[in-house]
C-alpha cells in the first residue's frame, strides 16, 4: 500500500503541476484580457508539456566561475526537500505515503532543508544577482515559517494530534473509523452546550474551520504565510525580474532549471495541501447530510474500497485546485511588496495574530472538552 | 542495516567537516552529518528528537552558520578558507580523548547493561510516536527545567533584540 500511495503521489503532483503551469498561463491572460496559449493542442493545453519537452533538450550549461559540486547539487537537493514533504499526506481515507504519528511537525522540519537548497543553489552560481535573491528568497521563507508555523500550532491544539491522517478524519463523517476514535463526537463549533451533533452529519459541517471558527484566521494567516514560503506574488522579491534578473536560478539552464521549476510549483501544490488538509476538511465531502437526503455519505464512499480512495482523491485534489487558482489570482491582482513591507507585514501583522490565534484555540479546546 | 549506511555517513560527512579547509563545504557536510544522525535517532525509536533535530539544526543553527559564512566573506576570497593551526596540541587532545573512549568501551560488558536489556522489548507498545509521553513528562516531572530553559530563551531573544538596535541609548 505504501508503495501504491508513494507512486500515485509522484503521478499526481507531475499531474497537478502540469495543469498548474497550464492555469497559470491560462489565468494570467483571462486578468490582462489576452489569450494565453492557443497554438499547441486543443486550447493550448500541450504548452506545458511541449515546455518541459524544450527545457529538457537544451544544453546543461554550467559557467565557468561557478563552484561546480554545489552548483549540480542544489537542484536535487531543493527539490528531494519539497518532494519528502509529500511523504506524509494522505490522499484518500486509506492511502498515506508514511502515516507516521508526527506528520505535521516532520513537514515543517524537511520543507526547512529547501533553505539549505538555495543557499547552495546563491553561492554556487558565483554571481550577484543569485546569491542576493537566494539571501532574500532565505530571509523570507524563515520569518514567514513563523506565523506559518503558529497557525498549524493552533489547528493541532483544536485537533490534538500530529498525524495528518487522524486529522483528517477528525473533519468528517468517518471520524469513527479511525482507531482511537471510535467514540468521539463532532459539535457544530465544537462546542456540545449548543446541542447540534454533526458526527453523522458531516459535510463542510465538521471541517476544522467550523469545528473552531477561530480557525478561519488561522487558515487566513497561513494562506498568506504559505505564499511567502513558496516565494510567489506579492511575496516574489527574491525573484524579481525587474531588479534582479530571476533570483537564485539566474544561472541555471536546461534540466537542472526544469527540476527548480518543478519543485517551486511542486512546492505550491505541497502547501496548498497542506492548508486543505488542515482546515478545509482534507479528503472529506463538503456536502452534508440533509436528514433522509444523506450526500455526505453518497460522496464518501466506502472507506477502505475503491469508492473511498476515489472520492477522497477526488474531494481533496478539487479543494487543492481551488486554492491554487487563488494562489493565482493573488498573483495577477496585487503588486510586489517592498522589503520593508514584507518584514512589517510578517513581524508586526501576522506574527501577533497568530499569537492570539493560539491562545484562542487553546481556550476553544477548553470549551470542546 | 539501515543504521551501517547512516553510520557510515555520518562519519564520513563529520570526517570531511574536519579535514576539508572550505569552511562552506564543511557547512555543507555537517548538513549530511545532522541528516544521518536523524535517520539513527528514527532508528532508535525516538522519532521526535529526530525531526526536532532537523527543525532546529538544520532548519536553524546550519542556515545560521551558513548565512555568517556567506555574509562575512566575499565571492572566491580567501577568508572561506581556514587555515590549520595547533598542530600538536590537537593531536595530543585527539589521542588523549580517543585513548579514554577506546578504554571505556573495550571495559564495558554490554550484555549485562539493565538499559540494554530493556530496548529487547517493544519500547513504544500500542502508541504510534513518543509525543504524548514526551509531553506529559514535561508538564509533570520536568515541569520546572522546561520553563528555566525557554525563559532563557526568551531572555536570549530580548539580549539579541537589544543588541541589534541601532540606538543604544534605550
Amino acid at each position: 500500500m505504501p508503495l501504491l500511495a508513494f507512486v500515485l503521489a509522484v503521478g499526481l503532483m507531475l499531474l497537478i503541476v502540469i495543469v498548474v503551469v497550464y492555469a497559470e498561463r491560462k489565468v494570467a491572460a483571462f486578468m490582462q484580457d489576452r489569450v494565453g496559449p492557443t497554438e499547441a493542442g486543443p486550447h493550448g493545453t500541450l504548452q506545458p508539456l511541449l515546455d518541459v519537452l524544450k527545457l529538457l533538450q537544451k544544453e546543461d550549461i554550467i559557467p565557468a566561475a561557478a563552484d561546480k559540486k554545489l552548483f549540480a547539487i542544489a537542484p536535487i537537493m531543493i527539490f528531494a526537500a519539497v518532494f519528502a514533504g509529500f511523504a506524509v499526506i494522505p490522499l484518500a481515507p486509506t492511502l498515506v505515503p508514511a502515516g507516521i504519528g508526527i506528520g505535521v511537525f516532520y513537514l515543517l522540519a524537511i520543507i526547512s532543508l529547501d533553505v539549505v537548497g538555495l543557499l547552495m543553489a546563491g553561492w554556487g552560481s558565483n554571481n550577484k544577482y543569485a546569491m542576493l535573491g537566494a539571501m532574500r528568497s532565505v530571509a523570507q521563507i524563515v520569518s514567514y515559517e513563523i506565523p506559518a508555523g503558529l497557525a498549524i500550532l493552533s489547528v493541532v491544539m483544536i485537533c490534538q494530534s500530529l498525524d495528518f491522517q487522524e486529522i483528517s478524519y477528525q473533519q468528517g463523517v468517518l471520524i469513527n473509523y479511525f482507531p482511537g476514535l471510535e467514540y468521539e463526537l463532532n459539535w457544530l463549533f465544537g462546542i456540545e452546550a449548543l446541542g447540534i451533533n454533526t458526527t453523522y452529519v458531516g459535510g463542510f459541517f465538521t471541517w476544522n474551520i467550523f469545528r473552531a471558527p477561530v480557525m478561519l484566521v488561522a487558515f487566513v494567516i497561513y494562506f498568506i504565510a504559505s505564499l511567502a514560503e513558496c516565494n510567489r506574488a506579492p511575496f516574489d522579491i527574491p525573484e524579481a525580474e525587474s531588479e534582479l534578473v530571476a533570483g537564485f536560478h539566474v544561472e541555471y539552464s536546461g534540466f537542472r532549471f526544469a527540476t527548480f521549476f518543478l519543485a517551486e510549483y511542486a512546492m505550491m501544490v505541497l502547501v496548498c495541501l497542506v492548508a486543505v488538509i488542515l482546515f478545509l476538511g482534507s479528503w472529506n465531502t463538503p456536502l452534508p447530510n440533509f436528514g433522509p437526503l444523506a450526500l455526505a455519505n453518497l460522496t464518501t464512499g466506502n472507506p477502505g474500497g475503491i469508492t473511498g480512495i476515489f472520492w477522497g482523491a477526488f474531494w481533496l485534489i478539487s479543494k487543492t485546485l481551488v486554492l491554487l487558482f487563488l494562489q493565482l489570482w493573488a498573483r495577477w491582482t496585487y503588486p510586489r511588496l517592498r522589503v520593508d513591507q514584507l518584514m512589517h507585514l510578517c513581524w508586526k501583522v501576522l506574527t501577533p495574530a497568530a499569537l492570539a490565534v493560539v491562545l484562542v484555540a487553546g481556550v476553544w479546546r477548553l470549551l470542546m472538552v | 542495516m539501515l543504521f551501517y549506511i547512516f553510520a557510515a555517513l555520518a562519519v564520513l560527512s563529520a570526517g570531511y567537516l574536519v579535514l576539508t579547509r572550505n569552511l562552506l563545504y564543511a557547512g555543507f557536510s555537517l548538513l549530511v552529518t545532522l541528516l544521518s544522525l536523524a535517520g539513527i535517532y528514527v532508528l532508535l525509536f525516538a522519532d521526535f528528537v529526530a525531526v526536532l533535530q532537523l527543525m532546529v539544526y538544520v532548519g536553524g543553527v546550519l542556515v545560521l552558520i551558513l548565512f555568517g559564512i556567506m555574509l562575512s566573506s566575499r565571492v572566491h576570497d580567501d577568508s572561506v578558507l581556514s587555515k590549520s593551526s595547533n598542530k600538536i596540541w590537537g593531536t595530543l587532545v585527539f589521542l588523549f580523548v580517543s585513548t579514554g573512549l577506546c578504554y571505556t568501551i573495550l571495559k564495558t560488558n554490554f550484555s549485562l547493561l539493565p538499559w540494554l536489556q530493556a530496548a529487547e522489548t517493544d519500547v513504544l507498545g500500542y502508541q504510534k510516536s513518543t509525543v504524548q509521553s514526551i509531553g506529559i513528562k514535561l508538564m509533570t516531572d520536568f515541569v520546572l527545567p522546561f520553563e528555566v530553559a525557554s525563559l532563557l530563551l526568551l531572555i536570549a531573544l530580548m539580549g539579541a533584540a537589544y543588541i541589534a538596535t541601532e540606538n543604544q541609548k534605550v
